[in-house]
């Protein structure tokens, strides 16, 4: 119930997008993310988006991961 | 499908898990204590066992499953009356698929439906405002249990309700609020952890600013975590550093999807339609302030008002569910456990939900599975 799919803003409408979700098309709210773009990706709860995913902190956060990974224990 | 957009290579994980170990090793060298982790959502609980997380650090971390599963915190006279009200003529209730299964004192949904009542399940609770105005015989109530990521939804279809005016739609909300309930974890059931492994999608809409408390009161830290392997290896190993320094933090690990300041927009609306109230948890009684119920001003789509439903108290069984969900037993601790409780038949909701303990525990992690 509580778990969350990204999906890319195809078109956008007054209330609602179209977004794909792997592969699937599907329409939903964008009541809480009215910035929205097209091209961008949303978390979509229960139908609703519910978060604009920030393409560079997720870029940074691979770097991150990266570092922690190799980084020595002292 | 990962919130990224570059491939992460898979040695990272491994190797993030490596690096994990080792820090717990240390620190419980140095301290004598195995670091305990408790994560507060039931998409953790899920996601911990299903990628072998839980499995790979046993004995070097624990990881405790809190009270994150909506279905498994709903207090057992609620889901009673959920089913009740599916009993009469006339009515359709919608809910989400996870409330289906849950055994009542008597019955589920499902048997419920099975004879004939008018259960449906909706994606989406603003499909049952729709249902509700193809439908304006019938009474058509919505079963809204949910955290602070479900709230402004079941909101959003009081709004559209209300702007279209479908007087026959109304909703039976029992929703739970995060911070009142990590509060009394604390205070009252005093659970033995060194963090929290942080809710992903309900700190979308509280943001990081919301743990504040856990630090100012309690000097708990907590690491927000998203829900793909490395993100939680990463948190776990953000919660190690932060034990072994002594310096307790909120750290937000998860800063693609959540603001400091969460979702604004999703926060107003939930306000304006819901008001704090008691609200009974399974296994810790009523919290004072701890849910969400449809505001006063709004009374006429509220479900607990417009009909009258009387339930008895619930019957004792041996279900653990409520330790479960405190972090005090674990799924193995439930006599039932696997011989009379398994998920073709549930005795509690923590085996039922798809985010339940019990679910995860028997699906990824039984001993003689
Ligand atoms: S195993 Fe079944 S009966 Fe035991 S606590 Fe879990 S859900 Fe309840």
């Amino acid at each position: 119930m509580c778990v969350g799919v990204p999906a890319k803003v195809i078109e956008k409408k007054e209330y609602t997008a179209l977004v794909d979700v792997m592969g699937t098309k599907m329409e939903v709210g964008i009541l809480f993310v009215p910035e929205v773009e097209v091209g961008e990706y949303v978390i979509v709860h229960a139908g609703q988006g519910m978060s604009i995913i920030d393409q560079v902190f997720a870029r940074e956060s691979l770097n991150e991961w990266g570092k922690m990974a190799r980084a020595g224990i002292i | 499908m990962p919130a990224l957009f570059e491939p992460v290579d898979p040695g990272v994980a491994k190797e993030l898990a490596r690096k994990v170990i080792q820090l717990a090793d240390r620190y419980k060298e140095r301290t004598g204590i195995t670091p305990a982790f408790m994560e507060v959502c039931g998409s953790h609980t899920m996601a911990l066992a299903r990628t072998g997380i839980k499995q790979i650090l046993q004995g070097h971390v624990r990881l405790v499953s809190g009270p994150g599963c909506p279905v498994c915190v709903t207090d057992q006279k609620q889901i009673d009356a959920m089913i009740e009200v599916a009993e009469s003529e006339n009515r359709i209730v919608c809910t989400f698929g996870d409330m289906m299964r849950v055994p009542g004192s008597k019955r589920s949904l499902l048997s419920a439906k099975t004879d004939g009542r008018d259960v449906r399940i909706v994606y989406s609770p603003l499909d049952a405002v729709r249902i509700a105005e193809e439908n304006p015989d019938k009474e058509v109530i919505f079963l809204g249990v949910g955290f602070e990521t479900t709230v402004p939804v079941l909101a959003a279809a009081i709004q559209l309700a209300a702007k279209k005016n479908v007087g026959n739609f109304s909703m039976w909300a029992t929703t739970k609020l995060v911070q009142p309930v990590l509060r009394e974890l604390l205070t009252v059931k005093k659970v033995k952890i060194n963090g929290f492994l942080l809710p992903g999608h309900v700190s979308i809409v509280l943001g990081e600013k919301a743990y504040r408390f856990l630090i100012d009161e309690f000097r708990m830290p907590g690491v927000i975590s998203g829900f793909e392997p490395v993100e939680m290896l990463s948190a776990i190993y953000k919660l190690l550093e932060i034990i072994t320094d002594n310096r307790p933090a909120i750290v937000n690990n998860y800063k693609s999807v959540v603001r400091p300041e969460g979702n604004q927009a999703a926060q107003k609306i939930m306000y304006e339609f819901f008001e704090p109230c008691d609200e009974a948890w399974r296994g810790m009684g009523v919290i004072p302030q701890s849910g969400l119920d449809v505001r006063g001003k709004y009374s006429r789509f509220n479900a607990k008002k417009k009909f009258n439903v009387e339930v008895g108290e619930p019957k004792k069984t041996l279900c653990r569910c409520g330790d479960m969900i405190c972090g005090i037993a674990s799924p193995e601790e439930c006599i039932l456990f696997g011989k009379a409780c398994t998920p073709l038949h549930p005795i509690g909701p923590c085996m039922v939900s798809t985010e339940g303990s019990c679910a995860a525990h028997y699906a990824y992690m039984r001993k003689d599975g």
